[in-house]
């Protein structure tokens, strides 16, 4: 069985820096953050609808991903963490969209 | 302290108390909360799905919707995140002065967010679009009326931290307190960045 002794101030402060990358690091995220909202908007206005829907919302899907997963990893130090965080958000997000995607299909969404 | 102790205490990193996973037992607990919230949320978008378009011959999404002014709106969480990640990072260098102030600022952006809101469902209020007005009207405004509760929690808990942090409380050592709050925020945000898309900008 594990022994945990507690941490001097210096381990936890030099661990705590390890752990948060630089604030230069958050800034360029939130330029790729606003840079997909921004092609998201675009994707609204009369000038690609000639796409055809179904094109639009698979590449806003795909933007909305993007923007979640950046959001999660970076701004959640979900990518510096421990994996147990990970794998229990992923469990919550899988659980929801198998429910709802079964309550989709029942009441014929598709 | 052992190899195995030092692991621990590298993935614990928050400056709290230890456990024996070397996981904070709060964290962990945020993250089972934020897991269930997705059930939550899941269970609002998928019934506006199915709403959406009963509009029973009344006011629909495609009539009521200010896009120019909902994407501002959605600029304003999405950078509030980003100070909520500041406000994190300056206490866990014990930056008190500049987490005040990062705190105040994402506190400030969320309630322009919601003052957003407010105004957005004024307005459709006035065009005709009630809860009880149609189908789609219940969904729309459960589901992002829910998700505006949500912000004004944040803010409560954001605004708290900034007291606690006026009166002393609020040192590196309760860095971990700002980082569990800030989990919630960023949670919030990425919410409405799946609303957004879904609710907004998917064509009607």
């Amino acid at each position: 069985m594990a022994t945990v002794t507690p941490e001097s101030p210096d381990t936890a402060h030099g661990a705590e820096e390890h752990a948060h990358p630089s604030n230069w690091l958050y800034v360029k995220v939130a330029i790729y953050l606003a840079l997909l909202t921004a092609f998201e908007v675009f994707t609204y206005f009369e000038t690609v609808h000639g796409w055809g829907d179904n094109a639009i919302i698979i590449m806003l899907i795909i933007m909305m991903l993007l923007k979640f997963f950046l959001v999660v990893a970076f701004f959640m130090h979900l990518k510096f963490d421990a994996p147990i965080f990970w794998r229990l958000f992923v469990f919550g997000l899988i659980l929801a969209m198998a429910v709802y995607m079964v309550m989709l299909t029942a009441f014929r969404f598709w | 302290m052992t190899a195995e102790t030092a692991a621990h205490a590298e993935e614990h990193h928050d400056g709290g108390h230890t456990t024996s996973t070397g996981i904070s037992n709060e964290k962990l607990a945020m993250w089972v909360f934020l897991g269930s919230e997705c059930l939550l949320f899941g269970g609002l978008i998928s019934t506006y799905l199915l709403y959406k378009t009963r509009g029973n011959g009344r006011t629909l999404p495609t009539d009521v919707f200010d896009i120019p002014f909902t994407s501002v709106s959605s600029f304003v969480l999405l950078m509030s995140s980003l100070t909520m990640v500041f406000a994190v990072s300056a206490i866990a260098k014990g930056d008190i002065r500049g987490n005040r102030i990062w705190l105040a600022t994402t506190a400030a952006l969320g309630a322009t967010f919601v003052a957003g809101q407010v105004y957005e469902f004024t307005a459709f209020y006035s065009e005709g679009l009630g809860f009880t007005t149609n189908l789609f009207g219940s969904a729309f405004y459960a589901l992002t009326g829910f998700h505006g509760a949500h912000v004004t929690i944040g803010i409560i808990m954001l605004m708290s931290l900034y007291v606690m942090s006026m009166r002393g409380n609020l040192g590196p050592e309760r860095a971990e307190t700002v980082e569990i709050i800030g989990l919630y925020w960023h949670f919030v945000d990425i919410v409405w960045i799946v609303i957004f898309t879904i609710v907004y900008l998917f064509p009607q």
